[in-house]
């Protein structure tokens, strides 16, 4: 049974303090709601859909800006779809990505059914045993501050499992336009020439 | 116990030096892939090159969303893949026509040309009409001495205009796969 008692966008607002560089990629759901209710910046990608998708994004974002901080923010059930993703970043061992899973154990979008996480599945295990050197699963608030050092820290990939409470939050919505949030992230990274590019 | 030989194994030299030259000369710099017989000696090349990533997925929907990232963060990619993995795409693909990004794939058939196994039919089959389902335009190239040239097409044509493109590798450019040899 879920007994966090961490509040999803109080944990992620204090992740993203003193952000400097940091590119913040988000799952679909609730996670993208969570971004959205704090930030829109040029250096977010909250994504919409491709569900499993969020971490393998997020790798490939890393790889294209090695001297830049990365991290996915997403949701277990998100996470859950595309577990291979954890043996492809930890053999791919990129030096500038952080995944954080908000685990409140449910896919909150459709009724807040169970994931696998509610019946034990611990996800930071399954990185672990895939070969992530750098793991934790947060459960007390005192916890975040050292995560948001990690997110900046560099070296091997972390992936974070944040036990959250189950919170009816409000919906904020991010930009819905793809092609807005590409071309926005590609100008601040790149430059003119990602437009005439 | 030895391993079956396969005749699918594309041998180094046909094709795959002049293929990985194009990828070369276009800057593309990550090559993540589900390996193939096929695909074989062009990943072999990829490998070979210190200033190219080639990434081993656990599914080839890994490598759409992988390559959609790298690109937001100006890194162009090939994706290699066989046909069934065409399937394992269909809903990542939705990600490259939503935000209009760019993207070749080179898919080698199966189910097709002497095909041996059953299995491979129904997705070999359907390859071509599922990528168009998904916004993907596809390019089928049956002559290995147009492979290259092709590869160079696609790669112009999805960076120029935003698309994804598949490149379709017939099983007749390939070589049908044979196992345990004939009775």
């Amino acid at each position: 049974m879920n007994v966090s008692r961490l509040e999803r966008r109080a944990v992620m607002a204090q992740l993203l303090e003193e952000r400097g560089g940091l590119l913040v990629v988000t799952g679909l759901g609730a996670t993208a709601w969570d971004l959205a209710s704090l930030s829109d910046s040029p250096h977010d990608f909250p994504l919409w859909g491709a569900m499993g998708g969020a971490a393998m994004f997020g790798l490939g974002l890393a790889l294209a800006q090695p001297d830049r901080p990365v991290v996915v923010f997403t949701g277990d059930g998100e996470m859950l779809m595309g577990l291979g993703a954890l043996s492809t970043i930890a053999t791919t061992r990129p030096s500038n990505l952080s995944v954080v899973v908000l685990d409140n154990e449910r896919y909150g979008e459709t009724g807040s059914q169970h994931t696998h996480t509610a019946a034990g599945v611990d996800l930071a295990a399954v990185a672990r045993a895939c070969g992530f050197e750098r793991t934790t699963t947060v459960r007390e608030e005192s916890d975040i501050p050292a995560l948001r050092v990690n997110l900046h820290a560099g070296g091997n990939p972390l992936l974070a499992v944040v036990k959250v409470a189950l919170t009816t939050d409000p919906m904020t919505l991010p930009p819905r336009d793809g092609t807005y949030l590409k071309n926005r992230m590609r100008a601040a990274l790149l430059g003119p020439r990602a437009i005439y590019e | 116990m030895s391993e079956p030989v396969s005749t699918f194994q594309n041998p180094a030299g046909t094709w795959s030096q002049a293929v990985y030259d194009v990828l070369k000369a276009q800057n593309v710099r990550l090559v993540p892939f589900v390996p193939d017989g096929g695909h074989r000696g062009l990943i072999e090349h990829c490998q070979a090159d210190p200033d190219m990533r080639a990434v081993t997925l656990t599914t080839e929907e890994e490598g759409v969303a992988l390559a959609a990232g790298a690109w937001v963060g100006g890194v162009r990619s090939v994706l290699l893949m066989q046909s069934s993995g065409v399937g394992n795409c269909i809903n990542m693909l939705s990600l490259l026509k939503t935000c209009q990004m760019p993207l070749v794939a080179l898919v080698t058939m199966r189910g097709e040309w002497g095909e041996f196994n059953p299995w491979q039919v129904p997705m070999g089959q359907a390859t071509p009409d599922v990528l168009r389902a998904m916004g993907v335009l596809v390019q089928r190239v049956d002559d290995p001495e147009l492979l290259p040239g092709e590869v160079d097409a696609a790669l112009r044509l999805a960076y120029s205009t935003y698309s994804p493109v598949a490149v379709l590798l017939s099983q007749k450019l390939l070589g049908a796969k044979k196992f345990g040899g004939s009775k």
